[in-house]
């Protein structure tokens, strides 16, 4: 009799420990959307073999959309989820970052002609620009938020509204296109791989921030500065340089997004490119658990969000909703989220909990 | 006439107050000064258009509901919050009116309820989120944006103009400014005119510096943005006045909304894009701190008309791209934030050095 109490008591523990766990929320909501597309419709599991337009063999699918372009949202979720710890706000500018740095790959490829047949410029140096271009932006924004001490939404507000005229002013407002077709390789596919590049693309940079947050102290210092700046710097640390970097590490994440954006369709519209995707990043940063106040982070979650976002995205396009009409679904999630995750409102939902079942916490105390 | 009459008053305060100026009034002098530097050096350099009174009151029958809106904004930024949801309100408040009127045959009356009544629900429901359940403004706002955006189109995808005959009598009636007018290309004297939307959006200007002056709950707005904890301890009900910033600020964006449907007469999904931003703009340039517990009704509504006045010259400047607008906000948005900031260290510098 006692040990079956124990085992018990082992297991509701084992559950609540589960979900005390951070990443418990996104996997929850993934296995909610899975099951929801199950019931509804099972060929949303389907992945076929076949042969694009170029002869290349290909996997598609909903499961390969989900991966294939979720990946700049991904991308985008390391950097905000080290902006959001550091500083406590997020960065509203990263779609319009990602048209500037889209921009400045297009320029550097296309030099003055907007429709070269031949690229002007390795493919490696044009990145290599809209990284340094991208990095400066975000050293624009981080200066704004750690020296001029200004609220990072509304400093970002500033590129928000001026990047996209910025992004069109580079390339004077015309539409390169470019027809080499090793440029649509990291949008698209590499000639013998099945699986979408972008893919790849995004598990190299999160190999790459998991080697950075294992072996050097930025994940430390940034929730330190998140947590309580003053005590942060009494021990040493300098606060604002370290919301400078974090701002400018976002910029790098927002030019890998910005290769992989203008790869997809070898051009560029200016007031379209990765629109709304600052409100999915921010979101994945939510859905990952991580507290939009700044401090604890969990990098593993937030990537895990931005693929639930995407989930979500595609089941929402599979049922024909409108691009334009997505935004007022996806915002009532954000409330929802949101609520649930407000202290005061878990301090609530805790208080109900015990109410309903005081026959159980009874015994759990015993 | 008017403009110089107002420098004057202006530069005799800056005198007198110079020693002991508190943040709003300096802040709401530098914005008042660059409007009337921006505009007179506008009459001086690009001269015809700019002399004409007909210019002025154009710049405030396209920007009513930005003077409307970016008021609420004002409100909400002076208790310490944020709104970006108004944009995404006036342009779903005038795609509600326009398919009322036009599919379901509305009276204009009820059109306006509808308008009030979709601020007030916005209001409302951001409120009672930022307020009572303490979560960040800026999340639940920006939430309230995507999901007016999307409804917009949820109503209706296609835009379109309204052809009521009322609605397009009242969208017609203009009223006549007495004393200002030009001579135009035929000879004959044209009175200068405004829209309805400009008197209700000048009504809206006098009624909140009113209530944010002389009234309990005005003086509470800055209480609870300037220091929250302190205004609790004052006894003033913080939550209460919260709810009660985002309320107006929700309220006004749905009067915004239908004045901005007056003016433009049509329902789209596109309408009022970036208005959020430009009614930010707006009130950081008419000196309300972001921070909370600084700002002034009558700033914003210069940081309005300094900002069109910008737009205006950039336009006439023969730079009349659409991208040229966006950066010139953005850059005039900048300076100002960063005048902010270098106003706020000096003096927390100088109560520093007061102290010891």
């Amino acid at each position: 009799m006692k040990s079956i109490e124990t085992n018990k008591s082992n297991v509701s523990g084992f559950f609540s420990r589960l979900v005390r766990r951070q990443i418990f929320i996104p996997i929850a909501a993934l296995l909610l959307l899975a099951v929801f597309n199950l019931v509804t419709d099972p060929s949303f599991y389907k992945i076929t073999f076949g042969y694009n337009s170029a002869g290349n063999p290909v996997l598609s699918g909903y499961l390969m959309t989900i991966l294939d372009s979720g990946s700049e949202l991904a991308i985008l979720a390391i950097g905000m989820t080290l902006v959001t710890a550091a500083t406590g706000g997020q960065d509203i500018s990263v779609g319009a970052a990602i048209a500037i740095s889209g921009s400045v790959i297009l320029r550097v490829l296309c030099g003055t002609n907007s429709r070269p047949e031949t690229l002007q410029a390795p493919i490696i140096v044009a990145f290599l620009v809209a990284c340094i271009v991208a990095m400066l932006f975000g050293a624009f924004n981080g200066v704004l938020v750690a020296y001029f001490r200004i609220q990072p939404m509304v400093a970002t507000l500033i590129l928000f509204t001026a990047g996209r005229p910025i992004a069109a002013w580079i390339n004077n407002n015309e539409l390169p296109i470019i027809n080499e077709p090793s440029f649509g390789y990291f949008g698209g596919f590499i000639p013998g791989i099945p699986v979408p590049t972008p893919f790849f693309i995004a598990v190299a940079c999160m190999i790459i921030i998991a080697l950075v947050l294992r072996f050097t102290n930025l994940g430390l210092y940034t929730q330190a500065v998140g947590i309580n700046e003053s005590s942060s710097r009494l021990n040493g640390l300098n606060p604002a340089f370290i919301k400078f970097l974090t701002f400018v590490i976002l910029g790098l994440c927002v030019a890998v997004a910005g290769l992989i954006k203008v790869s997809r369709f070898s051009t560029i519209n200016y007031s379209v490119i990765a629109k709304d995707i600052e409100m999915d990043a921010i979101l994945a940063v939510a859905l990952g658990g991580n507290a939009l106040s700044g401090g604890k982070f969990n990098m593993a979650a937030s990537i895990l969000g931005a693929y639930v976002i995407q989930f979500l995205t595609t089941t929402l396009y599979k049922f024909n909703v409108q691009s334009d009409a997505l935004p007022a679904y996806k915002a009532i999630v954000v409330i929802v989220l949101v609520v649930l995750s407000a202290p005061i409102v878990r301090e609530w939902l805790s208080g109900v909990w015990k109410k309903i079942r005081p026959e159980g916490h009874g015994k759990e105390v015993a | 006439m008017a403009s110089s009459n107002k420098t004057s008053k202006t530069g005799g305060g800056l005198g007198g107050k110079m020693k002991n100026i508190t943040d709003t009034n300096l802040l709401l002098t530098i914005t008042i000064v660059v409007f009337f530097a921006m505009y007179i050096g506008a009459m001086v350099f690009q001269g015809k258009g700019f002399l004409k009174p007909q210019t002025f009151f154009n710049i405030l029958n396209a920007q009513a509901a930005l003077i409307i809106t970016a008021c609420g904004m004002s409100l909400v930024m002076i208790t310490g919050s944020i709104d970006i949801s108004v944009g995404g309100v006036v342009a779903l408040v005038s795609m509600c009116c326009a398919v009322y009127l036009d599919f379901h045959n509305g009276n204009v009356f009820m059109a306006v309820l509808i308008s009030l009544l979709i601020g007030l629900a916005f209001g409302v429901v951001q409120g009672f989120l930022v307020a009572y359940l303490d979560i960040q403004p800026f999340i639940v706002s920006l939430a309230g944006m995507f999901f007016a955006r999307g409804m917009t189109t949820i109503v209706n995808t296609n835009p379109f103009n309204v052809q009521n005959e009322a609605f397009v009598a009242l969208k017609e009636t203009r009223v006549i400014v007495p004393g200002f007018g030009s001579v135009n290309k035929l000879g004959k004297y044209v009175n200068a005119y405004v829209e309805i939307g400009v008197i209700i959006a000048i009504l809206v200007v006098i009624l909140l510096f009113f209530v944010l002056r002389w009234t309990k709950l005005g003086r509470g707005f800055y209480a609870v943005g300037g220091n929250s904890q302190s205004a609790l301890m004052l006894g003033i009900n913080v939550k209460k006045t919260k709810f009660l910033a985002h309320l107006i600020c929700g309220l006004l964006a749905g009067v915004g909304g239908f004045v901005y449907f007056m003016h433009v007469g049509s329902g789209s999904a596109s309408h009022a894009s970036g208005m959020e931003m430009n009614a930010i703009a707006s009130s950081i340039i008419g000196g309300t701190m972001l921070t909370g517990g600084v700002g002034n009704i009558i700033g914003t509504f210069f940081g309005v008309l300094s900002l069109s006045t910008i737009q205006n010259i950039v336009s006439s400047a023969g730079l009349d791209d659409a991208w040229w607008t966006g950066i010139t906000i953005a850059a005039m948005l900048c300076l100002f934030l960063v005048i902010q900031s270098v106003v706020m260290a000096r003096k927390k510098r100088a109560l520093s050095t007061k102290a010891e």
